[in-house]
């Protein structure tokens, strides 16, 4: 019988191996169908009306003027009148018509009244806040207060992240279509599995079984679309009200607005060690803003490196800046710098390399110690640590400064539930389907490579099914859980499938469906490789019927898969001190994540993870307005996306192996885009002498930094 | 690439700026006017580079000729072949391409000349096609349109062009969203540059933009196709 465990190094033949993503040449020549692209027949397009107020009552809403525009079919309210808006770009109502153009038309002529009142868009500290602000956690473990009272060094600072968004390239949003009543939705999501069930609960449908999803391919998501959405809610009644497919996709301005928004954290941080760099103590008042509400929840400070002796308290800043969405490691590159930074600024008062303060605490980051040590070792060696660190502040004459900067992050990333359907038919095609999602992460690319395995098959051999609910559910794509789920319920799937033919072939092998394995096109008997039948005549025995099994991701500890990684990065900047203007000139990323099953998709989560935070160390920023409470970037001019030539060098390490292979298979999608602004922030403090205390690192703000006291 | 061949300086004259700082894009504005039926004079498009001086709509204009706001009888040439619409002067050669002629390689993204991910060749030259009306690179009124190849027309009888197998073979793309536009500011940088450098590479895709960090897998698929296609491949 096949086993379902993972087979050893050397029995693998694809898993492992660098093997381009499957639906690379169907992406790379225009012909993958986004949400975005699907152009039904007799379809309409709609358009969304937002809220010009941050914070407001609606007094009224007239839409008999947009009613009359020409080609307009339909206008949905989405946000009746008594009710309180909370942000600008708040969805209000959205209008259908025959062109895009006239729906847009038509959205400008919907009338609404508000009543204005007060509103805060900026995420000062709690204590300017007056009553907006809700505190979150206060917590203490042993005794902080007395840890850095003796304690021989202490540093104080303040560090913190703006609000970003995620500015997904292919907007939220979707195609709405029925027949009868049943609804077919097109809608860029990661979570396809949760959409109907969305849907029967916002009463667009009766129940969920009248819903089918389709989406082969999304757009981007990190984090902000698990769900269709008030304006997928609306697009679906819309479509039912006129009769016709109605196609509703978000602005970019709405996007940027109201589709996704990362909080903001900030900390006034008290951290003591020894003078041989042991720490002891740690004191953090904390806050940040998740829009409205207290989204985001608590930070758990200090970060990976837990000093035993802490006294947390983190409070949440209501303001109408918009709704908070799970931004990719939610919390966790936040967290992240603000504990590098304080641990940075401390090694440099002690005068200590903080490579070396991380290597002598490394016991206090738990049970992946050994992991850490590994991984920060060979960081410095892909970054020639030792060669090129310096005492903070770079006294090279000339205004370029260089520095070096260190991080390590953490993350869980166990799988998610997961169900799938492998069907083996009689001419000697493999189908495995699931109802799981794409998101660019390589998901479709990991089962076909693991279901292709398993039948000792090439990857073109499986056909793979996901993107469709027709398929068997699957768990949202979030928190790096995808690449785990899928990979365990294919395996499981597979295996079971593969042994119901091993049975059906034993008989012609003079063997015990025990004895035999499927490698490299073949059915085979183990002791005794040349007593083989090629797979097509293997399953020709099957006759006229197909074989089908079904494989589940174990709920609880499943043995193909785990959680809990580590990582360490390291970044090389040059900063202009004239000019203020910082330069990645290299990242290091060393990354575990247990069995790795495509290594080339691998290493490019990681590259992109890296650019992903140069981008938001460096560019990226929400800007309010506070006298009109509205985004001022909301667009892609002044929301600045990191491009091609905005960086130096990066290199990626994966650690693979024995010691990290047993694991089982790890998510990947989070852990690596949590360091980068940590590592980028201790660079350009190493390099100019002084903390630049926020992210994004903008020339202004390093020459302020600069001029507040700098040793360049 | 040039800066003249850049996209972005395509788009951007001194007047475009006085009207992004009273709120109004170049875009916008043009819109609005073709919107109004107003005869626009050829002032308006002075800014506009990417096609041969005087396109056919400019002459139109010029001879007084009032366009719009209705839809208008129009022909593109795209891909080599002829398609005939009926849409109104303000509707974007992108929305065009996706929304009348099924054509939806090129993304929609911030609409505004700034992702790059709309980009497709007008007579050789990259564009962003969310910055172009349909109407100004139509055959219209018996003058001859301009030349647009989309990513669609790459894919000559099913075989992958050797720039969309570079990006294959190096894993330029994750979510692939931006992907057709790098493709196409990609050919249309490689058809002029047989021989780049990475500091090249990184030059001429500069006026497009990727947020799942495609990146380094990019610098590298350029070059190798570079290779491939000065090998005759291309």
């Amino acid at each position: 019988m096949a086993d379902y465990r993972w087979p050893p190094a050397d029995k693998r033949s694809l898993i492992g191996h660098r093997i381009s993503r499957s639906d690379g040449p169907w992406k790379s020549s225009g012909r993958a169908k986004y949400s975005y692209d699907v152009n039904r027949p007799g379809m309409l397009h709609a358009k969304m009306v937002l809220s010009p107020y941050a914070h407001a009552k609606v007094v009224s809403i007239d839409t008999s003027a947009a009613e009359a525009m020409p080609g307009v079919k339909a206008v949905e309210i989405m946000t009746e009148p008594g009710k309180e808006v909370l942000w600008a770009g708040h969805e209000m109502a959205a209008v259908a018509a025959e062109t895009e153009e006239q729906a847009r038309d038509a959205a400008r002529r919907v009338q609404i009244r508000y009543e204005k009142l007060p509103h805060l868009v900026s995420d000062v500290e709690p204590e300017k806040a007056g009553k907006h602000t809700v505190q979150l956690s206060e917590e203490a473990d042993g005794n902080p207060d007395q840890a850095l009272q003796e304690a021989e060094v202490v540093s104080e600072g303040q560090y913190g992240t703006s609000v970003i968004t995620h500015c997904c390239l292919e907007s939220h949003g979707g195609v709405a279509e029925w027949d009868g009543d049943n609804l077919t939705l097109y809608v860029s999501t990661q979570n396809l599995s949760g959409i109907p069930a969305e849907m029967a609960q916002a009463n667009v449908v009766n129940s969920a079984d009248q819903v089918r999803v389709l989406m082969p391919v999304m757009g981007g998501g990190f984090g902000s679309k698990f769900a269709a959405d008030t304006w997928g809610v609306a697009c679906a009644r819309l479509a039912k009200k006129i009769g016709r497919p109605v196609k509703m996709m978000l602005e970019r301005d709405q996007e940027l607005m109201v589709a996704g928004a990362r909080p903001s954290m900030y900390a006034k941080v008290r951290v003591g060690a020894k003078r041989d760099g042991t720490l002891a103590g740690w004191s953090s008042e904390s806050w940040g803003t998740g829009g409205p509400d207290a989204a985001g929840g608590a930070p758990n400070l200090p970060y990976v490196l837990r000093i035993p002796d802490r006294r947390v308290r983190h409070t949440a800043v209501l303001t109408n800046m918009g709704p908070a969405r799970p931004w990719r490691a939610p919390n966790n590159p936040q967290m992240c710098l603000i504990t590098m930074s304080a641990l940075e600024d401390l090694a440099a008062k002690i005068g200590m390399d903080p490579l070396e303060m991380f290597l002598r605490n490394i016991q206090l980051t738990g049970p992946l110690a050994k992991t850490y040590q590994e991984e920060l070792e060979k960081a410095a060696q892909l970054m020639d640590w030792q060669k090129k660190w310096h005492p903070r502040g770079d006294k090279t004459p000339g205004p370029i400064k260089r520095g070096l900067g260190v991080s390590i992050h953490t993350w869980g990333g166990a799988g998610h539930p997961s169900n799938c359907n492998c069907t083996i038919q009689p001419d000697g095609s493999v189908e495995v389907s699931l109802g799981s999602q794409d998101l660019g992460t390589g998901t479709r690319t990991v089962i076909g490579i693991v279901a292709a395995e398993t039948c000792g098959l090439p990857l073109e051999a499986v056909k793979v099914n996901i993107g469709d609910t027709k398929y068997p559910p699957d768990g949202a794509s979030g928190g790096s859980s995808t690449v785990g789920g899928v990979s365990s319920s294919t395996r499981r799937a597979t295996t079971k499938a593969l042994n119901q033919l091993f049975e059906k072939v034993a008989p012609s092998l003079g063997a015990k469906p025990d004895d035999l394995e499927a490698v490299g096109g073949q059915i085979r008997v183990k002791s005794n490789p040349s007593n083989a039948i090629p797979w097509k005549q293997a399953c020709a025995k099957l006759g006229t019927m197909p074989i089908t099994a079904a494989g589940q991701r174990q709920p609880g500890n499943d043995n193909l898969l785990s959680s809990g990684v580590g990582g360490a990065q390291m970044a090389e900047v040059s900063v202009d001190v004239e000019t203020g203007i910082v330069h990645v000139d290299k990242l290091v990323a060393v990354q575990d994540c247990g069995l790795i099953i495509d290594l080339k998709t691998a290493e490019s989560q990681v590259y992109g993870a890296c650019i992903m935070g140069i981008s938001y160390s460096l560019f990226e920023e929400k800007i309010m307005d506070e006298q009109t409470g509205r985004c001022l970037n909301a667009d892609m001019e002044f929301y600045k996306l990191a491009g091609i030539g905005d960086f130096g060098d990066i290199t990626v390490h994966m650690m693979t192996g024995p010691g990290y292979d047993e694991r089982g298979v790890i998510g990947l999608g989070e852990p690596p885009v949590i360091s980068p602004g940590a590592a980028i922030s201790n660079a350009v403090a190493n390099a100019i002498g002084v903390r630049v205390p926020t992210l994004p690192l903008t020339p202004a703000k390093v020459l302020a930094a600069l001029e507040k006291g700098g040793a360049a | 690439m040039t800066s003249k061949d850049d996209p972005k300086n395509s788009e951007c004259s001194p007047e475009d700026a006085k009207q992004s700082r009273r709120g109004l894009g170049r875009r916008e504005f043009v819109k609005l006017v073709g919107g109004t039926g107003v005869a626009v004079t050829a002032e308006v498009f002075g800014g506009q580079k990417l096609a041969s001086g005087a396109t056919p709509l400019r002459q139109a204009l010029s001879a007084g000729k009032v366009v719009g706001p209705g839809a208008v009888p129009m022909t593109l040439h795209v891909n080599g072949e002829v398609k005939k619409l009926t849409i109104e002067p303000r509707v974007t050669l992108l929305d065009a391409l996706r929304n009348y002629l099924d054509l939806t390689g090129a993304k929609k993204v911030c609409d505004r000349g700034t992702c790059g991910s709309c980009t497709v060749i007008i007579n050789g030259k990259a564009v962003y096609s969310c910055n172009v009306l349909a109407i100004e690179v139509a055959e219209y009124d018996g003058h001859p349109g301009a030349d647009i190849h989309t990513i669609e027309g790459l894919t000559s009888q099913g075989k992958l062009h050797p720039i969309s197998a570079s990006f294959v073979n190096n894993d330029a793309q994750q979510c692939g969203f931006c992907t057709p536009g790098f493709v196409m500011a990609c050919k249309a940088f490689l058809d002029k540059h047989h021989d780049p450098t990475v500091e090249q590479v990184k030059e001429a895709l500069g006026g497009n933009l990727c947020r799942c960090g495609t990146y380094m897998g990019l610098r590298n698929a350029v070059v190798e196709a570079a290779m491939k296609m000065k090998g005759g491949h291309g």
